[in-house]
């Protein structure tokens, strides 16, 4: 006989303290960055502060209203789920309007949504759903081809959309895969194919392959022994990375369009253009490395507050935090995400069922690439991909979505006695 | 669940991947914010804007505390040619008015200053375009609008006296290191010569501005600004009604008048005529303006009153008989015979009543008297030995100021010249000349030069009977009296005594040369002077001053080619002491015959 339990019973408060504490810090954030002495109020709805209380006040209604949901429902409609935001991705394409270059809005009078946020987690539960499918085993060709296809379609269908940033965050789902079984193979290879990726850009073609193609007679050298044939898969995976070399040249070449070729070249240190693409990432480091030790103090970051740092509510909220509240601020937001991150991880493997276990590890995956990407653009490590800093970032989808992604997993946790 | 468990290892690979990223971050943002300062300097440069403020230039007055030169506002539109992003070129030129080929070498020329200072884009806009950019600058980033003042001149006078302000050039920003190109400083006058009074000094304000060039507000609250001090106020000595009264009866004339307060050496009025109108040499036609006056034949740059040398005809009698007295080789009483026109070796200009004493030669202004007064002089220590009494002749007359540059505050005046020993032993061989040589001193003609301004000065030493303050155009800086040391002449008082007397009768005699223009009331002291001039027609000379007792005025004028001394500079010297003195003129008919004569080119 199941009694009816308060709707915050067992749940997790680390999680929720550090969600709410965010959200906070975001917009008090988001207040800074574009405060103006004209419009003091931090409720202004002609403000994005103003919008953003307004986003964090929806999405506690919404933290609410799942709370409340039994959690055996998102594992059962989470193929519906998932089908239902395909076919939304679909209608963006057809009826979007474009911001910015990317057709991935609806808008609903003076709001507009990005259904490519409300993907992600979509995708984490029809994942979790089949992996966590008895009869599913990554080891088979079978399993890894119909994840892949769970991965690829809203890949496909948010990069028609022209929105790279957001179709890269698919990528993350290495990380479940990888706890589910998948071979460490796979990690390794992406590694190398990242680091061949930057070298390929870098270096001579010809000197690269040279190389490549001398670390592989060495290693074969040493591994050589008749009857044994490891050498010969290194020959192969030698000649396969010469192969990809070419075609990252190729497709560096044909396949990406200017400005992303421009960002990759500033950040390797190819192009210096501190008028264009260079700009951005010029004045965020500024804004940032100009924080020194504990920052300028609240309200008095000049960078970010007289708009040299672009985008500086949304993709760019970092640069608020680096410079009013210095390296302190900065260490604080990174510890906050990494205590968050890895809480998350702790609490999936404590859970009984793999389904939950799964979207847990999902819900990680997509934090840690949305911070480490965002940050690292801040900070100049990695090119300009625009995607939010989760709960910090301006924007009332974003803000919603990671909601939803968390409070999922929040939900599902409390009941992790039950075999959901 | 064996598998499952094997797996669930990896948790930990997956950690240490977040945390080992994260701690990379951390290293980078260590790097970037605690380590390296390149970054706080780069947000400071990005923000930071160093205003110059220029302070107004102090206003002058003239003696009566009317203004002569003050100051309105202008507006430079200056660029920091790094911060200019793709602009709309075509709007920007239809705001400014210029073209778009003017426009880029413009931008390119500031390039070439320095991409990340502020040079002047367009000098003093007129208010309308000032008023229309104002409201658009927001869309310029790289451009803003530097407020400047220019001078204004309420009263097109004293132009050469007054001066012009101008940019500074590459030299004087050498010489100086408080100058910075596109800064102005005075070129002439009294600009010039109180440039460090009248400029103040400049001041540094530094705002913070966005990344559109919007002001945001005060860098570090001011801690680093610099105040402007104001330019400090002058109190001219010139008296700006009797200036202009001066000049309107130079008109179509060429010459100076140089009128001068005995009891203090300030210069009450100071004309050079031609002249030109000082509000020519201000703002943007300025270039323009100058090169035409710098070509114009009339010479309207160059200041008669201190630059132009005359000989001083005869109103140097009054010098050579005040020596003759001091050496005791002439008394009140000594008369000389004169045949007129028959006297050698110097003949006289008419006849008169013979012999004269010196009351009388001065106001008759005989020749021949002076040509004796000037030989006993020179031969006092024997006909042959000239050189001894030459030089103590030379001594008596160069303590009047002659032969050096007597204004306190006047720049570029000539000296004039009283020949040396050492010129007529070049010229003539030494001991090679006598009294006889050098003759025409005696009637202020030869060798000797003189300015208007050193005239002017003669007559006030001797309406001081004997001493005299250096003439100076600027009477107190910021409300301080400027002090000037009083020089003496070697002359005793009393020997001043007789010349006056003759002065008077220059007036007030029935032979004197002024006779026709006594002023009524009033007991006015002068001499004439009429110039040999080989170029043309004579140059007119008149010194004088008034009342005899109590002098308030000393004066000289000086019309070029008019003739006989007698007959343009009295009159019109009669009229501005009668103006001054009385503050009215009873004779119109004379105002407006010496206004509108037009003595150029005949």
């Amino acid at each position: 006989m199941k009694k009816r339990r308060p709707f915050l019973y067992n749940v997790d408060r680390t999680m929720i303290i550090i969600y709410l504490l965010m959200m906070l810090l975001g917009w008090l954030n988001i207040y800074a960055a574009v405060f103006d002495e004209a419009h003091k109020s931090i409720f202004d709805l002609d403000l994005t502060y103003g919008k953003q209380a307004l986003w964090i006040l929806t999405s506690l209604v919404i933290s609410s209203v799942i709370l409340m949901t039994e959690p055996r429902f998102f594992s059962t409609f989470a193929y519906v789920i998932y089908g239902g935001m395909m076919l939304l991705l679909l209608v963006v394409l057809g009826i979007g309007k474009e911001v910015a270059g990317s057709k991935s809005w609806i808008g609903f009078g003076d709001f507009s949504l990005q259904p490519a946020e409300f993907a992600k987690f979509a995708t984490a539960l029809a994942l979790a759903a089949y992996l966590g499918n008895i009869n599913t085993n990554l080891s088979r060709p079978l399993t890894r081809i119909v994840v892949g296809f769970f991965l690829i379609i809203p890949m496909i269908l948010i990069l028609l959309q022209n929105d790279t940033g957001s179709a890269l965050v698919y990528l993350s789902f290495i990380l479940v895969l990888f706890r589910e079984g998948l071979s460490g193979g796979f990690l390794i290879a992406g590694l190398v194919a990242a680091v061949l990726f930057v070298l390929a850009l870098l270096i001579n073609q010809w000197i690269l392959m040279g190389i490549i193609a001398a670390i592989a007679v060495i290693i074969g050298f040493f591994f050589y022994r008749p009857g044994h044939r490891p050498w010969v898969i290194l020959i192969v995976l030698g000649t396969l990375s010469m192969g990809y070399v070419f075609g990252v040249e190729y497709a560096f070449e044909k396949v990406l369009e200017p400005h992303q070729k421009t960002r990759i070249n500033v950040l390797l240190g190819k192009e210096t253009d501190l008028k264009g693409a260079g700009y951005n990432v010029h004045q965020s480091l500024i804004a940032i490395g100009s924080g020194g030790v504990s920052g300028k103090g609240y309200l008095k970051g000049t960078q970010t507050k007289y708009n040299y740092v672009p985008e500086q509510s949304t993709d760019f909220i970092f640069c608020t935090v680096g410079e009013e509240w210095g390296f302190l601020g900065s260490l604080a937001v990174l510890g906050l995400f990494s205590t968050l991150i890895v809480r998350i991880i702790t609490l999936a493997e404590r859970q009984r069922s793999a389904f939950s276990r799964i979207y847990g590890y999902g819900v990680a995956s997509i934090l840690f690439f949305h911070v480490a990407i965002n940050i690292g653009m801040t900070i100049g490590l990695l090119p300009v991909i625009g995607i939010p800093l989760p709960f910090f970032s301006y924007g009332g989808s974003s803000l919603w979505a990671f909601t939803v992604l968390l409070m999922i997993f929040i939900k599902i946790d409390s009941h992790r006695q039950e075999l959901v | 669940m064996i598998r499952r468990s094997f797996y669930s290892q990896r948790q930990y690979f997956v950690i240490a991947i977040v945390l080992g990223v994260f701690l990379i971050y951390l290293i980078k943002l260590f790097y970037i914010q605690v380590i390296s300062d390149k970054y706080r300097i780069l947000a400071e440069s990005n923000v930071r804007r160093t205003l110059v403020q220029y302070p107004p230039r102090g206003v002058i007055y003239d003696r009566n505390g009317k203004v002569l030169v003050t100051n309105e506002p202008a507006y430079d539109l200056m660029v920091i040619p790094r911060q200019v992003q793709d602009p709309d070129t075509a709007e920007l030129c239809r705001l400014l008015d210029i073209e778009v080929k003017v426009f880029r070498e413009k931008l390119r020329k500031a390039r070439g200053y320095s991409p990340y200072k502020a040079s002047i884009f367009i000098e003093q806009l007129s208010r309308e375009s000032y008023g229309f950019l104002q409201e658009k600058l927001y869309k310029f980033p790289g451009f803003f609008v530097q407020p400047r003042t220019l001078r204004r001149y309420p009263q097109a006078t004293a132009a050469n006296v007054l001066g012009y302000v101008g940019e500074v050039n590459p030299a004087e920003i050498e010489a100086n290191s408080y100058y910075k190109m596109g800064d102005y400083v005075g070129k002439s006058g009294i600009e010039k010569s109180y440039e460090k009074e009248l400029r103040g000094e400049k001041g540094l304000r530094i705002v913070m501005v966005d990344v559109f060039n919007r002001e945001k507000g005060r860098f570090e609250d001011g801690k680093y600004d610099q105040p402007q001090v104001q330019g400090k106020d002058l109190i001219s000595s010139l008296d700006l009604d009797l200036q202009l009264y001066a000049e309107k009866l130079m008109q179509g004339k060429r010459g100076s008048i140089v009128a001068i307060e005995p009891a203090t050496g300030e210069i009450l009025v100071m004309v050079t005529a031609p002249s030109y109108d000082p509000n020519l040499l201000i703002g943007r036609k300025r270039a323009k303006n100058y090169s035409q006056l710098v070509t114009d034949e009339q010479k309207p740059l160059f200041n008669r009153a201190i630059q132009a040398t005359y000989p001083p005809g005869s109103t140097f009698k009054l010098v050579v008989g005040l020596v003759g007295l001091e050496e005791g080789v002439l008394f009140p009483s000594t008369r000389y015979g004169c045949s007129g026109k028959a006297s050698r070796p110097i003949a006289c200009t008419h006849s008169h009543y013979s012999p004269l004493d010196l009351i009388g030669a001065i106001e008759q202004s005989c020749n021949p008297y002076f040509w004796n007064v000037f030989r006993t002089s020179i031969d006092k220590f024997g006909y042959t030995n000239t050189s001894v009494g030459f030089t103590e002749w030379r001594r008596m007359v160069t303590s009047f100021g002659f032969s050096s540059g007597i204004a306190a505050d006047l720049l570029q005046q000539s000296k004039g010249n009283i020949p040396t020993i050492k010129y007529y032993d070049k010229y003539f061989g030494k001991n090679g000349w006598r009294s006889l040589t050098v003759r025409s001193l005696a009637i202020g003609q030869g060798e000797i030069l003189v300015t208007p301004l050193q005239l002017a000065n003669l007559s006030a030493t001797i309406a001081n009977r004997g001493f005299y303050y250096p003439p100076h155009i600027v009477k107190k800086v910021a409300g301080v009296p400027l002090r000037f040391e009083k020089k003496a002449t070697a002359i005793s008082p009393n020997n001043f005594l007789p010349v006056i007397e003759g002065m008077e009768h220059v007036f007030q005699g029935g032979s004197g040369t002024a006779r026709w223009y006594a002023i009524d009331s009033i007991i006015a002291c002068g001499k004439t002077g009429t110039v040999q001039n080989p170029h043309g027609k004579d140059h007119s000379l008149f010194i004088a001053f008034a009342p005899r007792e109590n002098p308030r005025i000393a004066i000289s004028v000086v019309i070029e080619n008019a003739g006989f001394g007698a007959t343009w500079a009295v009159p019109i010297a009669s009229l501005i002491i009668e103006r001054y003195l009385k503050g009215r003129v009873v004779r119109p008919e004379l105002e407006e015959r010496m206004s509108s004569a037009n003595l150029i080119g005949e």
